[in-house]
């Protein structure tokens, strides 16, 4: 098909909106001078500060170690929730269930934030870094549910009852038959866990306590007093880990895409 | 049992850490407020019985709400800046997903992965890279002077137009993908078709692209309008003194003021708003997933 100015235009000027902003943060982190709006020569030095400076590296470790817990757990009692959302049939309170799964994905963070918090203070649990943990697998497993559903949905059922009739257990046929089917879609609702944990400032700033600060509340402290080459700097990394990511994911799934293709031709040449 | 535990694992654990939270959320927005630890006073316990629990239930928490000026004017803020950059963001989406619908399909993987890419990387960031952009010596400001548009750098970090900007940006990708899923869906030859019997481009894009992407638009638009509402990060960065957002009027009232039961009665109407574009939502989503079976 071809490509009409007007949407030429709209294209380039929508993707110089989305990217523009990004771009202006990253080569400004490698600025001299302390103005982040005046630019006085190349330099690394804002890295150099970055990686010395403790409170943020603190900050760091924390925000991975929580994102890696939490994200792991959603995604097994995601992935649970999602197999009963398709596969369990009636059950008593499946509604409300179902209510449970979809509501946290469009409630505004500030409420969830209050309502975790005024939970662990009624129960009395001291505020760190479990329950934070807590908060974040409790939206995140919505959002994998919603992901490994949509392919729960998509896949043959035969094949599961194909494993179950050549004798599988439940068990087995789950994991030898449905696990290697949803795996991309299990792979991807970590991921995005991961980084919604990585990303969510609200949340955590309701549910930790001054033992656990994450790297999104020590951003937006330092924010707040305005523009500073060391957080264009720190967003530079984190935008790069993300750019990286996302780029070899693609490929993966692309070569994947490939193989399976070529699979399938040779299936049919074979007959 | 096995079934049994299944089930019963995910749900326990949304019960208790979803469902419960709410329950106390709405017992403390009935509460009173109190100098104490936990600072408020519970006005009911459970164990005397559901008369007693109904005859002591007490809005004033609630009455408080319609009384002060600031809580519905924060309302209505967040109201018109939800509403107003849901159209923004429709009006500036659309053309990218048409635009990326038309393209040759060797790139749209490409385009697809250039509008998810923003949506992993970190909201905060986004919305931080637009302060240096839009403050007093920001780039937008330097640009504008410097290409003589205007004389004087025009004020616009912390105020509302800030606000319409983040908001935009930040969810642009929300609307893009279902208004492209849905153009991609389209069948081209409708609008040859159209054009065949004499429509002119802009009719046929009128009468059969808008509506055959009506789903995607209001997918879009309440993924869009939903968070804008009870939106913190960006109306307190971009934000001035006289954003008044209802998302930070809550986080002021139980971080600054500690007043926890006016807290919780303030998300407690927040939720009653967006239950009805939230069940909206919902019917949409279904009637698609419907019509695609």
């Amino acid at each position: 098909m071809r490509l009409s100015w007007f949407n030429v235009v709209s294209l380039t000027f929508g993707f110089v909106f989305l990217y523009l902003p990004m771009i202006i943060l990253v080569i400004y982190s490698f600025n001299k001078s302390k103005l982040v709006t005046v630019w006085a020569g190349f330099s690394t030095k804002w890295y150099g500060e970055l990686l010395q400076n403790e409170a943020f590296l603190n900050a760091a470790w924390v925000t991975l170690k929580v994102a890696v817990i939490s994200s792991t757990f959603a995604t097994i009692l995601g992935t649970m929730a999602a197999y009963v959302l398709v596969r369990s049939g009636r059950f008593f309170g499946r509604t409300l269930f179902s209510g449970m799964i979809y509501a946290p994905l469009v409630m505004p963070e500030v409420i969830t934030g209050l309502s975790l918090l005024l939970l662990f203070i009624g129960i009395g649990m001291d505020r760190g870094v479990m329950t934070v943990v807590l908060a974040h697998t409790t939206f995140s497993m919505c959002y994998v549910s919603v992901v490994v559903s949509s392919r729960l949905f998509t896949f043959d059922q035969s094949l599961e009852e194909a494993a179950l009739d050549l004798g599988c257990s439940p068990a087995q046929a789950f994991r030898l038959v449905t696990l290697p089917i949803i795996a991309p879609a299990v792979i991807s609702g970590w991921l995005l866990a991961f980084t919604l944990s990585l990303d969510d400032l609200v949340i955590a700033t309701f549910t930790t306590g001054p033992s656990a600060t994450t790297l999104p509340i020590k951003i937006y402290s330092a924010v707040r007093l305005g523009v500073s080459p060391e957080i264009n700097a720190l967003s530079t990394l984190m935008i790069a880990v993300v750019t990286i990511g996302v780029i070899l994911a693609s490929l993966v799934s692309k070569r994947n895409v490939a193989n399976k293709r070529r699979e399938e031709l040779a299936a049919v040449r074979a007959e | 049992m096995r079934r049994f535990l299944l089930i019963a694992v995910p749900y326990a654990w949304l019960l208790v850490l979803f469902l419960v939270p709410f329950l106390i959320v709405l017992k403390i927005s009935l509460s009173d407020a109190a100098l104490a630890r936990p600072p408020y006073t519970p006005h009911f316990e459970w164990a005397e019985g559901v008369w007693a629990f109904f005859s002591q239930l007490d809005f004033e928490n609630f009455v408080f709400l319609t009384s002060d000026s600031l809580y519905w004017k924060a309302y209505l803020g967040s109201l018109q800046i939800a509403l107003i950059s849901t159209v923004f963001t429709l009006l500036i989406g659309y053309p990218i997903a048409y635009g990326m619908a038309r393209a040759p399909e060797e790139w749209r993987p490409t385009l697809m992965m250039l509008v998810i890419l923003p949506f992993w990387t970190s909201f905060l960031i986004r919305v931080y890279a637009w302060m240096g952009i839009l403050s007093k010596e920001g780039f937008l400001n330097q640009f504008l002077l410097w290409s003589g548009i205007i004389n004087e750098p025009l004020v616009i970090l912390n105020t509302n137009t800030a606000v319409y900007i983040g908001i935009v940006y930040t969810y642009l990708p929300f609307m893009i993908l279902p208004v492209y899923a849905a153009l991609d869906r389209m069948d081209g030859s409708l609008i040859e078709a159209a054009e065949d019997l004499g429509c002119s481009r802009l009719t046929a894009f009128w009468l059969v692209t808008i509506p055959l992407s009506r789903n995607g638009i209001v997918a879009g638009c309440f993924l869009v309008f939903i968070p804008a509402m009870g939106e913190f990060v960006i109306p307190s960065l971009l934000g001035g003194s006289r954003t008044l957002m209802i998302g930070k009027v809550l986080w002021e009232e139980f971080f600054s003021n500690r007043d926890w039961p006016v807290a919780s009665a303030v998300a407690v109407v927040l939720l009653l708003i967006l239950i009805v574009p939230i069940m909206l939502f919902q019917r949409n989503q279904q009637k698609q997933a419907e019509a695609e079976q």
